[in-house]
């Protein structure tokens, strides 16, 4: 079997609940919830059906013919993402998170976002189920996804911009989680990422399996067989473990998940969390996290607000350890000429997030066999990003 | 009976908070001098960190000030060896600061190649140096009940005591929480973070009873903590106070000129304490 966290939520030494006293009880209670409805058929029903017919679930395995050819090696697939409802995976996870809330009683969704995705995810979910949602991004973020703020205001959900710390996402989590804190009784944290105290990161990882379950059937039936590599974009690493989730067990399939490295993970100007961090406990998690020699959490940077965190779900940490997945870095650099690269070609605008994913197949497909296959899932899909890449090139573009 | 715990064989304790470091180090000392004549009974010093997700805006702006200050863990352990060395600070102390500053302590900030291999080289070498300079406990915010073991193991090893805390949301896990207690109890007086609240509403006194069944360790009630009458009022449902914001309020206020007014301060809540 797959990974499964213990009973104290551990992943090897990763994971755990390092959060104040208060919140104890509120993820006991959740854990109880999960646990009794996880297997619930009328639950999982529900889940199916808004899958379908909300979410636009199954997502397209699609294959990248043209880019195929001009890599000259591995055949590539995108599994799309990009085409669910609200643009990204994130809305696999929030359905969950937000029919389980309903079921435990709660009328309140609070939320945390970088890029803007997961903030418009969790306020479509309220919006569908009538539940009240505040969103909590960074001051920095609402400036560099100023659409995606009205369109949570559209959706009916307070965004509130955090001020504190470096002003983006980790500093987002830390103000959701002090909300929480707040006001329990009525409120569920609809924890965006595999991260954060147990049982989210089991919670977020069985919902966004779906992607792996899809694609694992959507490939054998392409293809009649496994692909040599599956590929994603890892932030706190949700869609990548949902990407990895049902092929874990299969060992023959390399599963590469890519860092965001920002500038390079030579320079301070870094999201790599596996390829700069070390171990550590912070946001409610033992797992690996970008800090200075004192356990100061570090700044860090990319281009891309989804990316842009200090650490990595204690699943991944255990997959890095164990050997069972690999983790690169890709720079900035790199993923905006994917992010051209793919637009040009295939005419699918990727995420700049997904597009650290791409950026690393077009380094690995050229050397691989014409008879090898990758799977990258493109996320998202790349509107939110077209203003900061074009900013990234030199040009200004006006709305 | 520890140290800790001797601290409230005299009445009432009153403990102040302090982040070490805010704005400096200097006017660090000058509070817990003041504090400490003006009648603190234990006082609790802050270990910066960067992303202290327990506090309120007040206290989370001192900890950045104080980091962006140059303020480092080994800075604020060499500074408690300097006060308790020259004698200027006899009444206990304990750290609160959060789980990453320990866990990925090493002496000399000489982390970065190791911690990787989940050795706790990090836990038992901060509580030893905390021994060493005369720290007497440590409250860790993110660091509930099921996730202790360690750290309780760390300052056990190193004779200081690892404070527990209880929280109104605790319910069925007071006794669980307070049997297996050290030093003193801290029972966190309201939902939310760190911060000055006008009225707090939670029944301490039903939290406290709770707790007295299983334990005698002793009950100081913090958080929301502010005036003489509230220090008062949660004084006579528990054995003491825990005061933080008010007091790096006065700090955001005088800045280095502080420490009299903290003296001034803490003799007000103390006495409101002894009527």
């Amino acid at each position: 079997m797959a990974t499964q966290a213990d009973s104290r939520g551990r992943f090897g030494q990763f994971g755990g609940r390092y959060i104040p006293e208060t919140l104890m009880n509120a993820v006991i209670e959740l854990n109880d919830a999960y646990e009794r409805f996880k297997n619930d058929p009328q639950f999982n029903h529900e889940l199916e059906v808004l899958f379908s017919e909300y979410a636009n679930r199954p997502s397209r395995l699609y294959f990248a013919r043209k880019m195929t050819e001009d890599l000259g090696g591995a055949k590539i697939y995108f599994k799309r993402e990009d085409l669910n409802f609200t643009g990204a995976h994130k809305i696999n996870n929030v359905l969950g998170q937000a029919l389980l809330a309903k079921k435990m009683g709660k009328t309140r969704l609070i939320a945390e976002t970088g890029a803007g995705q997961h903030g418009v995810a969790t306020a479509t979910a309220a919006a569908y189920f009538g539940m009240e949602c505040v969103v909590f991004m960074g001051k920095v973020d609402t400036e560099r996804q100023a659409l995606n703020v009205y369109k949570m205001k559209l959706l009916g959900a307070k965004v509130v911009p955090v001020t504190s710390g470096t002003a983006t996402l980790k500093d987002a989590v830390s103000e959701a989680f002090r909300e929480w804190t707040n006001r329990i009784a009525d409120t569920h944290y609809c924890l965006g990422s595999v991260m954060g105290p147990h049982p989210f990161p089991t919670i977020v990882r069985d919902f966004q399996a779906v992607i792996s379950r899809e694609s694992r059937a959507q490939i054998l039936e392409a293809e009649g067989r496994l692909p040599d590599a599956v590929l994603a974009c890892v932030g706190g690493g949700s869609n990548a473990i949902g990407s990895f989730y049902h092929y874990i067990d299969d060992s023959s399939v390399k599963l590469i998940g890519c860092e965001a490295a920002g500038r390079g993970i030579d320079t301070y100007e870094t999201a790599a969390t596996v390829s700069t961090g070390r171990t550590g406990i912070f946001h409610g998690m033992k797992s690996l996290f970008c800090q200075n020699e004192f356990g100061q959490i570090a700044p860090v940077y990319s281009i891309s607000a989804g990316l842009d965190y200090p650490g990595i779900g204690p699943e991944h940490a255990y997959l890095h350890e164990t050997g069972r997945a690999q983790y690169v870095p890709v720079t900035d650099e790199e993923a905006v000429q994917a992010f051209e690269y793919t637009s040009r070609l295939e005419g699918i605008i990727p995420a700049i997030e997904s597009s650290h994913a791409i950026a690393h197949a077009m380094k690995i497909a050229p050397e691989m066999g014409k008879d090898q296959i990758l799977v990258i899932t493109v996320s998202g899909r790349g509107d939110k990003d077209c203003a900061a890449v074009a900013r990234y090139r030199g040009h200004r573009i006006e709305e | 009976m520890s140290r800790i715990q001797e601290a409230f064989t005299g009445g009432k304790a009153f403990i102040p908070f302090i982040t070490a470091g805010y704005p400096d180090l200097e006017t660090t000392r000058a509070a817990l001098i003041e504090a400490q004549e003006n009648g603190a009974d234990l006082i609790e010093i802050g270990i910066p960190f960067s992303d202290p997700t327990a506090e309120g805006p007040v206290i989370q702006t001192a900890n950045v000030r104080a980091l962006d200050g140059g303020i480092t863990t080994d800075m604020v352990l060499d500074f408690i060896r300097e006060v308790r060395e020259d004698g200027t600070v006899t009444v206990p102390m304990v750290f609160m600061t959060y789980a990453n500053v320990i866990y990925s302590y090493h002496e000399g900030g000489e982390g970065d190649a190791d911690g990787s291999d989940g050795s706790d080289r990090g836990r038992y070498g901060f509580c030893r140096r905390c021994a060493e300079v005369g720290i007497d406990g440590l409250i860790l915010p993110d660091v509930p009940f099921e996730e202790k073991d360690q750290f309780e193991d760390a300052c056990r090893q190193n004779g200081i005591d690892l404070i527990s805390l209880i929280a109104p949301t605790s319910e069925d896990r007071i006794v669980q929480i307070a049997s297996e207690a050290q030093g003193f109890i801290y029972v966190v007086s309201s939902l939310g973070v760190t911060g000055v609240r006008t009225a707090i509403t939670t029944d301490i006194g039903s939290i406290t009873s709770k707790i007295r069944e299983v334990t005698d360790v002793p009950c100081a009630v913090g958080f929301g903590i502010s005036t003489p009458a509230q220090a008062a009022a949660m004084a006579a449902v528990s054995d003491g106070a825990i005061v933080g914001s008010a007091i790096i309020r006065i700090i955001d206020q005088y800045g280095t000129a502080a420490p009299p007014h903290i003296g001034e301060y803490v003799r007000s809540m103390k006495d409101a304490m002894r009527s």
